[in-house]
């Protein structure tokens, strides 16, 4: 009883840390988003934030992109998880070391490659007017968005699917083969619901960024495009913190509910997983 | 009695070590079958190629008449309970058991049925909306029972069943899996490397050894005749002592000469000799006695004691009800049914594979 | 068979053929980098020749130099501070309740959870109100509290799969409490303490939103610095020669820790 009673304050560095560092600046927001400039309670941010025509635009286009990036990212990755699966063990880990490495890599260098190649004058035109072919329009657009935000995050999508379905007992599918089903039938029956926590993980993982992106759009979108986040990036540059704590509660408030009706369906789907 | 299953000339190998080499045996229809050994004799590899999770190297397997040798498990109509249960986690024990009935496109009203009646059969009535991780080993065995049986195969693979279970429930389970046998009128096909479980629940117990088979017969005949020193070895503890078969129905060991019941053997032809430990019949020392002891240490086991008796610089393995104190010396005497006369392998290699056929 | 045969095949063939196509597509940026790292060229993308000129023009602007020397002590100093607190976090909440430790554990992954924008501006606000202002160490403190989850992510499994009776062996033995920790349960939990290091600095080294609205004026993390130089005057050359020494370090680290990871999982296997 007496290891246990003084290990537990061990922790205490870490609590203070939390609620000093965590807890306090959420709070701050809501103080912030809460009051106006004089410092009086008030509705008015959130009011105005939602009312702003701008702003609800780039909440919409914000929404669309990061859906569809984590859409693609998710048909992409849910194969390729099967396929790294079906490898020899040895092959196997390192494969999946390749496909992962790209997490570490400097994400504003890797977004700077990406626009050398897609820009007006980039490689990608570059090689296509050498063969003759027209060269692509797709510089300063939402697909140069969506193709950056796939490649960026592509890696937080697959990870986590390829850990659940690598850790699937292969009894189970023994087992539902034995009791008479197909390889279709026993992929949606079993496989698939036993790697949906994997899917939530990885689908929060990509849209949530996604979503409050702000720098890819600048660099891939040619400060052009405003996504949500490049709106309350401006309104803090500029010192709106009370306007622009309005809308980034907005934004809290959307994560927080898609994460919530995720959640919840992978609950009554996926079960007892999670 | 028609058979069921046969396996013909099945030999398998992993990463080139044999696995089960020519492999062949038979199952009746409505039997009880054990295939008895120690792990990596071959018993779970047969197993899993009559189930259709492994293709044999070469040879066939027959079922029902039909070679299905490369048919897929699930157009098998046969079904497994596997080692550890493999129950589905993200489905309660309705759907588990429902699945396959649901594969199978049932009614919603046939499927309802069944469920409940296994449900019954298997003692888990009113257990249908649990989750399966909230119940304990010995339910998760029955659910993966139920699971198997409501398909009504032919025949049941049971995959060490029993193996993840404390002693007195796997005791308790292997009364319900003799029950469940004779209710369902269905052949049983049971892998375990556990003596006991297998002299309890079968009709034909399968003894193998490294791939080979040992021996086949009743529970009672590979218990009471084995016909080599590894089936005597392997099932319950005995004295395998060398020995001389001096003539027909008499039989030389610790020298001393022993009448017995075996003919056949030759004259004067060096054999193998078990006694089981519990008939050893210990006696009081007096000039008839031919056979004489001391006991040198002494285990009181609940229903028995074991003893070790120094005989003729032989240590015998003996049980008996009678405490006889360490330093005692005792007689020593057992009935000539009770002797166990076995061929001396001629080789290594023969050891194992005497009884191949 | 032989069509079944046939078929296995070609759906290997189709399976491989698809890990290379997304390993090409998602190393298409790096393999930009590195080639125009070596182009002779410093004005458009035809390659006009083989040249290391733009490793030249690295080493000598100052600028950049300085923010490799800051986002590498940034990384160090908050890996260092996160991986001291986040250790001495797990033990202090295996030993806690079922309850405690859900609510903590659930904190704690708010900021994992939560958009880095969000985290990042409430930052700002806080340190701007109650702070008296950004500085060096608001970045570090932002730095902390973001890698503090994954250093916890990484050392709490070591911790619940530590046996006790081994640390109480220990203590039966003579040893004081520290001298358990150290001897026996430090040792044994250090995989996960130094792979949660890696992963604290490596977040950091990588961190562009929380510096971005963290940082007082003139402070530059690689990041922050080529977010900035990309945006007014798009990429440099030095950026090239930048990113393919920042690839062939994260190549390096990463095949040391797998091959220490393996050597060590070898040892056990005996």
């Amino acid at each position: 009883m007496k290891i246990k009673l003084s290990k537990k304050w061990l922790a205490s560095p870490y609590i203070i840390w939390m609620v000093g560092f965590i807890v306090l600046p959420l709070i701050t927001i809501f103080i912030y988003g809460f009051t106006a400039v004089d410092g009086g309670f008030t509705f008015e941010n959130i009011i105005n934030a939602a009312k702003d025509k701008v702003n609800m635009k780039a909440l919409g286009l914000s929404l669309i992109i990061s859906a569809i990036s984590t859409v693609i990212c998710f048909l992409l990755a849910y194969p390729l998880a099967m396929c790294l699966n079906n490898l020899k063990m040895k092959r196997k880990t390192f494969v999946a070391f390749l496909f992962i490495l790209p997490m570490w890599l400097n994400f504003t260098l890797q977004m700077t490659a990406i626009n050398a190649l897609l820009e007006q004058e980039g490689i990608i035109n570059l090689v296509l007017t050498k063969l003759g072919i027209e060269p692509l329009q797709i510089a300063n657009t939402p697909t140069a968005i969506v193709i950056g935000m796939v490649i960026d995050y592509f890696p937080f999508m697959l990870l986590p699917i390829y850990n659940v379905i690598s850790r699937i007992d292969h009894r189970l599918i023994e087992a539902s083969k034995d009791l008479g089903a197909n390889s279709v039938k026993t992929f949606f029956k079993i496989i698939f619901p036993l790697s949906l926590p994997g899917v939530i993980s990885g689908i929060t993982m990509v849209f949530i960024p996604a979503i409050s992106d702000f720098a890819i759009a600048e660099i891939l979108g040619g400060g052009r495009l405003l996504l949500i986040g490049n709106i309350i990036e401006q309104d803090f540059k500029l010192g709106r913190y009370n306007g622009g704590s309005g809308l980034a509660l907005i934004l809290m408030a959307f994560v927080l509910i898609t994460m919530a009706v995720t959640s919840a369906k992978s609950d009554k789907e996926g079960g007892h997983m999670l | 009695m028609e058979k069921l299953l046969e396996l013909r000339n099945i030999s398998k190998s992993f990463n080139k070590e044999l696995v089960l080499d020519e492999f062949n045996l038979y199952v009746k229809r409505n039997e009880f079958v054990t295939l008895l050994g120690p792990s990596g004799c071959g018993k779970t590899t047969a197993l899993r190629i009559i189930g259709g999770f492994e293709k044999p190297d070469s040879g066939s397997v027959f079922f029902e008449g039909q070679d299905i040798t490369d048919l897929a498990p699930n157009k098998r109509n046969l079904n497994t309970v596997f080692q550890k249960y493999a129950l589905f986690p993200h489905m309660n024990v309705e759907e588990n058991i429902a699945f396959g009935l649901k594969i199978k496109n049932k009614s919603k009203q046939y499927i309802a049925d069944k469920i409940k009646y296994a449900l019954k059969l298997v003692n888990l009535d009113g257990y249908g909306k649990r989750s399966v991780d909230a119940m304990s080993g010995g339910q998760q065995q029955r659910v993966a029972i139920a699971r198997a049986i409501v398909n009504e195969p032919q025949m049941l693979l049971l995959d060490e069943p029993l193996a993840a279970l404390d002693l007195k429930l796997r005791q308790d389970m292997q009364y319900e899996l003799i029950r469940l046998k004779n209710e369902l009128g269905i052949t049983f096909l049971y892998v375990t490397h556990d003596q006991e479980e297998a002299l309890t629940i079968s009709d034909t117990i399968v003894v193998m050894n490294q791939g080979y088979i040992q021996q086949i017969g009743t529970p009672e005949s590979i218990y009471n005749e084995p016909e080599n020193a590894f089936v005597a070895d392997f099932i319950g503890d005995s004295n395998i002592i060398d020995g001389t078969m001096i003539d027909d129905l008499l039989v030389e060991f610790l020298g001393v000469k022993f009448k017995c019941v075996d003919t056949g053997f030759g004259k004067n032809k060096p054999v193998d000799v078990v006694l089981r430990p519990e008939d050893i019949i210990l006696t009081k020392p007096d000039n008839d006695t031919k056979l004489k002891g001391v006991v040198t240490s002494l285990i009181f086991k609940g229903v028995h004691y074991e003893m070790d008796v120094m005989v003729n610089g032989y240590e015998l393995l003996v049980h008996s009800t009678k405490l006889e104190p360490v330093g005692t010396e005792v007689g020593i005497d057992v009935d000539p049914e009770n002797i166990q006369i076995m061929n001396k392998p001629a080789s290594e290699d023969e050891e194992v594979a005497s009884l191949e056929d | 068979m032989k069509i079944k045969g046939f078929l296995r095949g070609f759906g290997n063939f189709i399976q491989r053929f698809y890990i290379v196509f997304l390993l090409i597509i998602l190393y298409l940026p790096t393999a930009v980098l590195v080639m125009m790292s070596f182009n002779e060229n410093t004005s458009t993308f035809e390659w006009t020749g083989f040249s290391i000129e733009k490793y030249k023009m690295l080493f000598e602007n100052e600028d950049i130099l300085e923010s490799v020397v800051t986002t590498v002590g940034i990384g160090l100093l908050s890996a260092l501070i996160s991986t001291v607190l986040g250790t001495l976090a797990c033990i202090g909440i295996m030993a806690m309740s079922r309850k405690l430790q859900t609510v903590i554990k659930t904190t704690t992954n708010i900021p994992m959870l939560n958009a880095d924008i969000v985290t990042a501006i409430a930052f700002m606000l806080f340190f701007v109100r109650f702070f008296g202002g950004l500085g060096t160490h608001t970045v570090l403190i932002a730095h902390i509290t973001l890698t503090l989850p994954y250093v916890i992510l990484n050392v709490l499994p070591k911790i619940t799969q530590f046996d006790y009776k081994i640390y109480e062996a220990a203590l039966d033995l003579g040893a004081t409490n520290f001298q358990a920790f150290r001897k026996v349960m430090l040792p044994d939990i250090m995989p996960g303490v130094i792979t949660g290091f890696i992963f604290a600095a490596t977040l950091s080294f990588n961190d562009f939103t929380l510096t971005y609205f963290t940082k007082p004026a003139g402070f530059e993390t690689i990041s922050t610095k080529i977010y900035s130089a990309v945006r007014t005057k798009g990429i440099r050359p030095e950026h090239y020669a930048l990113a393919t020494i920042l690839f062939v370090i994260v190549l390096l680290i990463l095949f040391i820790v797998n091959y220490k990871g393996n050597k060590n999982e070898g040892k056990k296997d005996k």
